[in-house]
């Protein structure tokens, strides 16, 4: 009953449509496309299950992908991560408890990544950040050609860690490299990049720079072009010189923006990967022959896939994991206290 | 969590239009009203920033075509020499580099097809359609991209090889072939874009859900499934964590090629920097072409997300 009326009550507008504003409407208003009341009934039914089933089916394919491949992997890594799971013996997996982690928190090799983690994240989130907002208020001004300005910014995006890094290896070579040469203009001794601590964490964290730079300040300029004008305008009227509106006006603007891009950049950071094992050719894995650059993500790669130490990588994936979340809650405790000043 | 809801993008560029009107003349895409002409210093500073952007990638390109001892002198070769297309033949021959490219192109170009296709799908239904726990579902969503994918790597690999699918391409593309950002980027685009008496009307016509996705809902995003299809092209080309363990060199894709080059025992310098060029050289065309729509996606992408 219910079903029917709902289907009279959808013909309506149609039918109340002058005939012929629409090809639909012009035949049903000739009857023809008009379905007859009992198969009416089953198509409305149909129609209304449609309308309930549908955005389910729609957001399905994301939560059916991401359940199999990201949700279900996430919790076997923690159960793989209290077993004993070597790459070249799968079959026998052994209860092994807490001793992946046990193990990893008295590895020195485990404290190094970290450390190694931790400051080439620094070196290379704080400046790159900064030099991306001076960047963003560059492209900010009236500028000819300014498409092809940010373009040729976010050129470096476009470039792959594996060919990135490779050019760097070579730019950074001890001998004939580019960049030492160019250092010996300005009376600098030639640095070794690739076997001293600080200069290979220095040369891993330029690539980083180099790649994301500009796809920051993409994001600060599109926030800064958000700015309302009229509070430029005010500031100019209380006599703030252009500095002073860059202080006072578009930095606390951008405050939202900026905790974003430093929320996104430390999840990069913590998963850095790719740069140091290329930076580092044959003893990639091992972030050079001294560990200098050995991050948590390189870590892992190397206990688990050169070793072949399968559960205590996932130990390492998980402790990653717990980083990433007290890092997050940080930056969510500093949002809070941040909104409560302002 | 700089969800700043902003005017739509069609009030943008109207006002856009009138401070380009009163200014040079041109159409340009800027919120702020008063806009500071730059001076000769921005230009200078621009150009230098510019020229470290694409340094580089130039350099490559000298590298490339010079030789192993060469690239070891000092000072170092500043333009070119004659050996750029040797070098590229060995690079393409010694890590099957042609093999690669056809894998990248198969593999990017199915993840990029599935992200825009789920993406807009559930983009749509978050946006405009009405459902159970439609809040909390998309929260969900937004939730998963701090999840960061070693967490699921030693499982995958551990299932990829039971199911003797290691090496093959199928592992590289399933567990990247929808996205989290993809499916916010397009319902915060269909919130706007898509007017709801539009998807009314249809419905009064009787259109199936289906019907409405295919004559309403797909026309109206197309400009946000192009950018959100570079952005995706870009992402999976250059994916490196994942294809590393999962392919080996009889069947890689162009990172993990450029992977065993750089990680070779005989390194030859000018090699390496040939199939750095050639594998970035496709991305590299990409840009050139579409260069605009990708700093429009990601610089709108970044405001809404």
């Amino acid at each position: 009953m219910t079903s029917s009326k709902q289907a009279l009550a959808r013909s309506a507008p149609s039918a109340d449509a002058a005939p012929g504003s629409q090809p639909g409407a012009a035949r049903r208003a000739h009857g023809r496309g008009t379905p007859p009341p009992g198969p009416g009934s089953w198509r409305s039914r149909l129609y209304r299950w449609d309308m309930k089933a549908s955005p389910y089916a729609f957001i399905a394919p994301f939560f059916i992908f991401f359940g199999a491949f990201g949700l279900v992997p996430l919790l076997y890594t923690a159960w793989y991560s209290l077993h004993n799971v070597q790459l070249n013996n799968l079959d026998q997996q052994t209860w092994v408890g807490l001793d992946n982690y046990q193990n990893l928190l008295s590895s020195d090799f485990f404290w190094n990544a970290l450390q190694n983690t931790f400051t080439i994240g620094l070196i290379s989130t704080v400046p790159q950040l900064m030099m991306a907002i001076g960047i963003a208020h560059l492209l900010n001004y009236k500028l000819r050609g300014s498409t092809i300005w940010r373009v040729v910014m976010l050129t470096p995006y476009a470039t792959s860690v594996a060919a990135a890094t490779l050019v760097f290896v070579l730019l950074y070579s001890w001998d004939g490299g580019m960049i030492n040469w160019l250092l010996h203009f300005v009376g600098v001794d030639p640095i070794n990049w690739r076997e001293s601590t600080w200069g290979s964490q220095f040369a891993v964290s330029s690539i980083v720079i180099w790649r994301w730079t500009g796809y920051n300040a993409l994001i600060y300029l599109a926030a800064m072009q958000a700015i309302p004008a009229d509070l430029y305008e005010s500031a100019s009227l209380d006599g703030a010189g252009r500095w002073q509106q860059f202080r006072h006006v578009t930095i606390p603007m951008l405050r939202p923006t900026i905790l974003f891009t430093v929320v996104v950049s430390t999840i990069g950071a913590t998963q850095l990967f790719g740069e140091p094992l290329l930076f580092g050719g044959v003893s990639g894995s091992k972030g050079g022959s001294g560990h200098d650059y050995q991050t948590l993500g390189l870590y892992m790669y190397d206990q688990g896939w050169i070793i072949g130490n399968l559960g205590k990588a996932s130990a390492i994936a998980w402790t990653m994991f717990l980083i990433l979340l007290i890092v997050a809650a940080i930056n969510l405790l500093i949002t809070r206290r941040l909104r409560k000043s302002q | 969590m700089t969800t700043r809801e902003l005017t739509p993008p069609q009030a943008q560029a109207s006002a856009a239009e009138k401070v380009g009107r009163t200014g040079s003349g041109r159409r340009r895409l800027m919120g702020a009203g008063k806009q500071l002409h730059a001076g000769p210093l921005t230009y200078v500073v621009l150009s230098v920033l510019a020229f470290i952007s694409v340094a580089p990638l130039l350099w490559t390109v000298v590298a490339a075509s010079r030789t192993n001892q060469r690239l070891a002198e000092t000072p170092p070769p500043l333009w070119v020499g004659g050996n750029l297309f040797k070098n590229l033949e060995t690079a393409w021959t010694e890590v099957s580099l042609g093999t690669a490219m056809l894998n990248s192109v198969i593999v990017a170009g199915t993840i990029t097809v599935g992200t825009v296709l789920f993406s807009t799908l559930a983009g749509f239904a978050f946006a405009k359609l009405r459902f159970k726990f439609s809040n909390v579902l998309l929260l969900l969503t937004i939730g998963t991209m701090m999840i960061p994918p070693q967490l699921a790597i030693v499982p995958l690999y551990l299932w990829m090889s039971e199911l003797g699918w290691s090496n093959q391409l199928q592992t590289v593309i399933l567990p990247t072939v929808v996205s989290a950002f993809g499916t916010f980027f397009m319902r915060q685009y269909l919130v706007q874009a898509l007017p709801s008496e539009l998807i009314e009307a249809a419905r009064v016509d009787g259109a199936s859900s289906l019907r409405v996705v295919w004559h309403v809902v797909f026309p109206a995003a197309r400009p946000a499934m192009a950018v959100l299809g570079l952005l995706t092209f870009v992402m999976a080309w250059n994916d490196f964590l994942w294809p590393i363990i999962a392919l080996n060199q009889q069947n890689p894709t162009v990172q993990v090629a450029l992977n065993s080059l750089g990680t070779g025992y005989i390194p030859d310098q000018s090699v390496i920097m040939a199939g750095a060029l050639l594998g970035t050289l496709p991305l590299l065309i990409a840009f050139l072409l579409f260069g605009k729509q990708i700093v429009g996606g990601i610089m709108q992408g970044a405001i809404k997300g």
